[in-house]
Formats: structure tokens, C-alpha cells, sequence
């Protein structure tokens, strides 16, 4: 039983980063009809500034404040400058779009800091603590406070705020809203810069765990789009949900079915959650 | 429309000429190259039956070019197949793949089945190594080495092939109903298409095409393992298709010659140039001209008729 539960509870580790990426993969969907294909590699691009800043000398929470709001203000400049000339065209453009960017920012991070794999510090420590006969990490505990803090603020933002109140109104009917004054295309800029953000955080935190190299947010976003799918495209909540959902699943059929082999799950699972939405 | 014809007819002429007659002034090492257009070419040819024709999204079309390559391979390897006949046993084997992923498939629309493609590109490397006893896992299977010439004739004789089966399979009412489902779902079914019949035999033709392709691939690099079909192999198919042109066979000679020679060239940049530039020049088509290299060309042509 001792195991179960710290199968749990690194599986809620896993989960808060997926969950963290689904729900930026929601947001822009809600606010614009479009799966950004690129969220992992902008996550991954960001993590990396993460390490620059760390590098010269800043310690980890002020760097990861730093890394937010640059993550931020390059969501919202991505979709001013691309995304938003193509509104209205039909999907397929848009899809192919997010996938040239993807293309174009593994790219740059490649030929910005090499392809090698790094170290990325932690803030906490990976020194267990005993609660009866289990034995939880720090780290895991710190991953899913993070990733729940990081939602939890967002959620507030969404229910309590007026420019919250705007980005719900301009995803739920953008002709009425812009009646009634929101700046629906700037809304929509704002959606992606959160998204940035949230990708950010969980970049951020996946980082001590698999090490940093530029392909660490594939798999990642992989398993964000099945809990974002799991949970319902245009749910929030269910992507978050999901993602803790589909951690803890993943990791206690690791656990217990060795023959559920780690790399076969994507398809499986991806797939049948797939076509039982739609 | 008979005046097209005998155009399109004139233009293939000419074009297969030209490719005939190009490895006479051409090293034997840029024939390779030339070859592996034709490569691509097949590929793209089956992905723009697909997404350009019947308007579902594959980002996973490298997995079933993977499943014609090892099928290829493994005949050749375990079984001491001749390589040419493998080849149409490669198409079928990935055809019949692409229609059993077609049919769960069918219920995903646009976006989730773009995902779901998407998933299976990724998970295909790590099944191929899972399966090693066939696949050979890391180590990969080796194959027999060919002449270069003999790949370039071998390539574009079935690039050749695929392009008049493409046109004719397009010019038949199934043709006509993957476009009707294309252009509204809602009209083609009310006048009687079964979009589950049509939606599936399109994935079935164009994975039939991607594991041509990629059995060509095993052949002319003599060897495959689970990195010969990267995810990036997937995504460079999307953008060559893009920018040869949604919608327009011969348009994806474009994008395979792209496909083929911007690494090499980009790559005299800086060795991660590749990436960025392709990258970006998928941005720019699909901002600026989404069309492609094909939507260029009518553009040009509806200009000049007054």
C-alpha cells in the first residue's frame, strides 16, 4: 500500500506538468479554434532562457519570475505577428502554421544553445520525507504545488478580474463582446501569453526531472494534448483533471503492468480517448 | 477540358523526358539526390490525395512510409525477397494499415485527427525497437547496395506511375467524391456519398503511396532502423505539401525537390540552419501564399489571361 501511494503521488508530479501544458493547449484553443502544435517547443524554448538567466548568476525563483513574464510577452508578440493574419482561414492553414513554427523554434533552440543535454537545477530537494511506511520526494510534492498554485492563480484571474471576465466573453461569442467593448483580437493575444506562461512553468519543472535538451517537450506535449483530449478540448478544468488523471494512470500501469511497457502508451491510450470524444 | 488534357498530357511528356535524360549530365552522386526527389515525391503525391483532396490532416505520414520500409526490409533481410518485389507488397501492407487507422479515424474530424496522426508518428520509432526480433531494433536491418543511376530510373518510374494512377483515380467519381467531401461534408452526403467509405479509401491510396515511398527509402539507403522514419520525416512531408501546393499533384515535385535540398544547401549556413529556415519559409508560405508553389503558378496564369 506504502507503494501505491508514492505511486500517487509521482504520478501527481507527472500530472501537474501535463496538466499545466493541457490547459495552455485549452486556452489558446477556447480563445482562438486552433491546437498551438508549437506549445511544447515555446515551453522548451522558454526553459531554456530559464538556464541562461541561472547561468549568469540569478537564483532559481527570481530567474523563474523572469522567464514568465518574457514567456508572456513572447506569446502575445507570436500572435500579433503570426497567428493573427491568419484568423478566419480554414483550419488546416492554421494547423500547418503552428507546426512550421514548432519546426522553427526546436530549431533556433538548437542553434541558440547546441543540442547537448544539460543540467537544469531544482528548487527543492529530492530528500524524501516519511509519512508511516511511505516515502514521498520533496521534489514531487514541489512539482504538483507549483503546477496547482500556477492553475489555481490563473483560475482566479479567469473568475475575479475584468480582463479575465473579457477573455471568457471574447472565447465565448467574439461578435457580442466586441459590441460591448472588449478588444477581442487583443483578448486573444493575452490567451496566448498566458498559455506561454503556464507552458513555461511546466517546462520549468519537467526540466530537473528529464534534464534539459532541446526535444524534452515532445513526449511531454504528447501526453498534454491526450489529457486535453481526455478532459475535453474546451474544458479547463477537465484538461487539468486530465493531466493529474492521466499521471497518475500512467505511472501506477508502469508500476504494476511491466509489459505496458514505458515508450508503448502514447498510441493506446492517445487513440482510445481520442475517438471517444468526438 | 479536352484542351487540358492534351496539356497536361504534353506537359508529363516533357517532363518525363527530362527526368530520363538528366542523369546523362548529372554526377552519379547528385543522382542519389535526384532519386530521392522521386522519393518524396511519391510520398507527397499520397499525402495531397489526402490532405489536399479529401481535406483530413495526416501528421503521421512518416509512420506509414516506416511501416512499407521495414516491410521491404524484413522480406528482403529474413525472407531473401527480391527488392522490386517487395515494393508493391510494401504499398499494400501500409495500405491496408492506413485503412484500418482510417476507420477509428473516421470519427475524428480536423484537428483530432491531426493529433491522433501526430501520435502515431511519435509512438512509431519506440514500437519498431520494441519489436526488435523482426525490426532489428537500434541496430536496424541491412539491405543490398544498389547504383545510384539504378535508383534515379527506379524512383521516377514509379514517381511516373503514381502521378497518372493519381490522376486517374482523382478523375473518377471517387475523385470527385473526395473532393465533395472536402468542400462541405454536409452537401456530399446529402447527394448520396458515404463519407466513411470515401474518408477511408483516401487514407488507405495515400498510406498505399507513403509505403511505396517508404519501402524505396529502405532500398536506396540499404538500410533502415527505428531514426530512418524520424517525427521529423512526418512534419518535412506536411511542409513540402504545403508549399507545392494543397490540392495539386505535379505541385508537389516542389516541395519534394524542397524537401531534398534546402538541409543540404541551408546547411552551408550554419549546421542547425536547416531546421530554422524550413521552419520559417512553412511560416511564410502560409502566411503569404497559401496556395503554394501550385497556387503561385495559377495566380501567375490567371493574370496573363485578360
Amino acid at each position: 500500500m506504502a507503494q501505491f501511494w508514492q505511486q500517487v503521488v509521482s504520478g501527481l508530479a507527472s500530472g501537474g506538468i501535463y496538466a499545466s501544458l493541457a490547459l495552455a493547449l485549452v486556452i489558446v484553443y477556447r480563445s482562438s479554434g486552433v491546437i498551438n502544435f508549437a506549445q511544447g517547443e515555446m515551453a522548451t524554448f522558454a526553459t531554456f532562457l530559464a538556464w541562461t538567466f541561472l547561468h549568469h548568476g540569478i537564483s532559481f525563483w527570481p530567474a523563474f519570475a523572469l522567464t514568465l513574464a518574457v514567456a508572456f510577452a513572447g506569446g502575445v508578440a507570436l500572435e500579433r505577428v503570426v497567428i493573427r493574419p491568419v484568423e478566419g482561414r480554414p483550419v488546416l492553414t492554421v494547423v500547418i502554421l503552428t507546426i512550421g513554427l514548432l519546426i522553427l523554434i526546436n530549431g533556433a533552440t538548437q542553434w541558440i544553445w547546441g543540442g547537448a543535454v544539460r543540467k537544469f537545477p531544482s528548487p527543492f530537494s529530492t530528500r524524501p520525507i516519511h509519512v508511516g511506511s511511505a516515502a514521498f520526494s520533496i521534489q514531487d510534492i514541489g512539482i504538483v504545488g507549483v503546477c496547482l498554485v500556477a492553475v489555481a492563480l490563473l483560475t482566479l484571474f479567469f473568475r475575479f478580474t475584468k480582463l479575465g471576465l473579457g477573455l471568457r466573453a471574447a472565447a465565448v461569442n467574439p461578435e457580442e463582446s466586441r459590441l460591448v467593448g472588449v478588444r477581442v483580437g487583443w483578448m486573444l493575444a493575452l490567451g496566448w501569453g498566458l498559455s506561454a506562461a503556464l507552458g513555461a512553468v511546466s517546462g520549468m519543472m519537467v526540466a530537473p526531472v528529464v534534464f534539459l535538451d532541446p526535444n524534452m517537450m515532445q513526449g511531454i506535449l504528447l501526453y498534454a494534448f491526450a489529457a486535453a483530449v481526455l478532459g475535453g478540448l474546451e474544458s479547463p478544468v477537465g484538461a487539468v483533471v486530465g493531466g493529474l488523471a492521466l499521471g497518475v494512470l500512467l505511472n501506477l500501469l508502469g508500476t504494476y503492468f511491466s509489459t505496458f511497457g514505458g515508450e508503448m502508451r502514447p498510441t493506446g491510450l492517445f487513440g482510445r480517448t481520442a475517438v471517444r470524444r468526438v | 477540358m479536352s484542351r487540358r488534357l492534351a496539356l497536361n498530357t504534353a506537359g508529363f511528356v516533357v517532363a518525363a523526358l527530362v527526368v530520363a535524360v538528366l542523369p546523362r549530365f548529372i554526377s552519379s552522386y547528385h543522382a542519389l539526390e535526384w532519386a530521392n526527389v522521386g522519393i518524396y515525391f511519391v510520398a507527397l503525391l499520397g499525402l495531397n490525395v489526402l490532405t489536399g483532396y479529401s481535406g483530413q490532416v495526416s501528421l503521421g505520414h512518416g509512420a506509414f512510409m516506416a511501416i512499407g520500409g521495414y516491410t521491404s526490409a524484413i522480406l528482403i533481410a529474413h525472407h531473401g525477397v527480391h527488392d522490386v518485389w517487395t515494393i508493391p507488397l510494401a504499398g499494400l501492407v501500409a495500405g491496408g494499415a492506413g485503412l484500418a487507422f482510417g476507420l477509428p479515424a473516421l470519427r475524428l474530424t480536423g484537428l483530432y485527427l491531426a493529433l491522433a496522426t501526430f501520435a502515431v508518428a511519435v509512438a512509431f520509432p519506440a514500437l519498431a525497437r520494441k519489436f526488435e526480433r523482426f525490426t532489428g531494433g537500434n541496430a536496424g536491418l541491412v539491405l543490398t547496395l544498389h547504383t545510384n543511376d539504378w535508383l534515379y530510373y527506379l524512383s521516377w518510374s514509379i514517381a511516373g506511375a503514381g502521378l497518372l494512377l493519381g490522376w486517374l483515380v482523382l478523375a473518377t467519381p471517387i475523385g470527385r467524391s473526395f473532393r465533395a467531401l472536402r468542400d462541405s461534408e454536409v452537401a456530399a452526403i446529402s447527394s448520396g456519398i458515404s463519407p466513411a467509405l470515401y474518408k477511408t479509401l483516401a487514407f488507405g491510396i495515400s498510406s498505399f503511396y507513403a509505403g511505396i515511398a517508404g519501402s524505396l527509402v529502405a532500398i536506396s539507403t540499404a538500410y533502415v532502423n527505428p531514426q530512418t522514419f524520424p517525427i521529423t520525416l512526418s512534419l518535412f512531408l506536411v511542409v513540402g505539401l504545403a508549399v507545392g501546393g494543397l490540392g495539386s499533384l505535379p505541385g508537389s515535385v516542389v516541395g519534394a525537390i524542397l524537401i531534398q535540398f534546402l538541409p543540404t544547401y541551408a546547411a552551408h549556413v550554419s549546421k542547425q540552419a536547416p531546421q530554422v529556415i524550413e521552419g520559417a519559409i512553412l511560416v511564410g508560405v502560409m502566411l503569404l501564399l497559401p496556395g503554394g508553389a501550385a497556387g503561385l503558378f495559377r495566380l501567375v496564369q490567371s493574370s496573363r489571361q485578360p
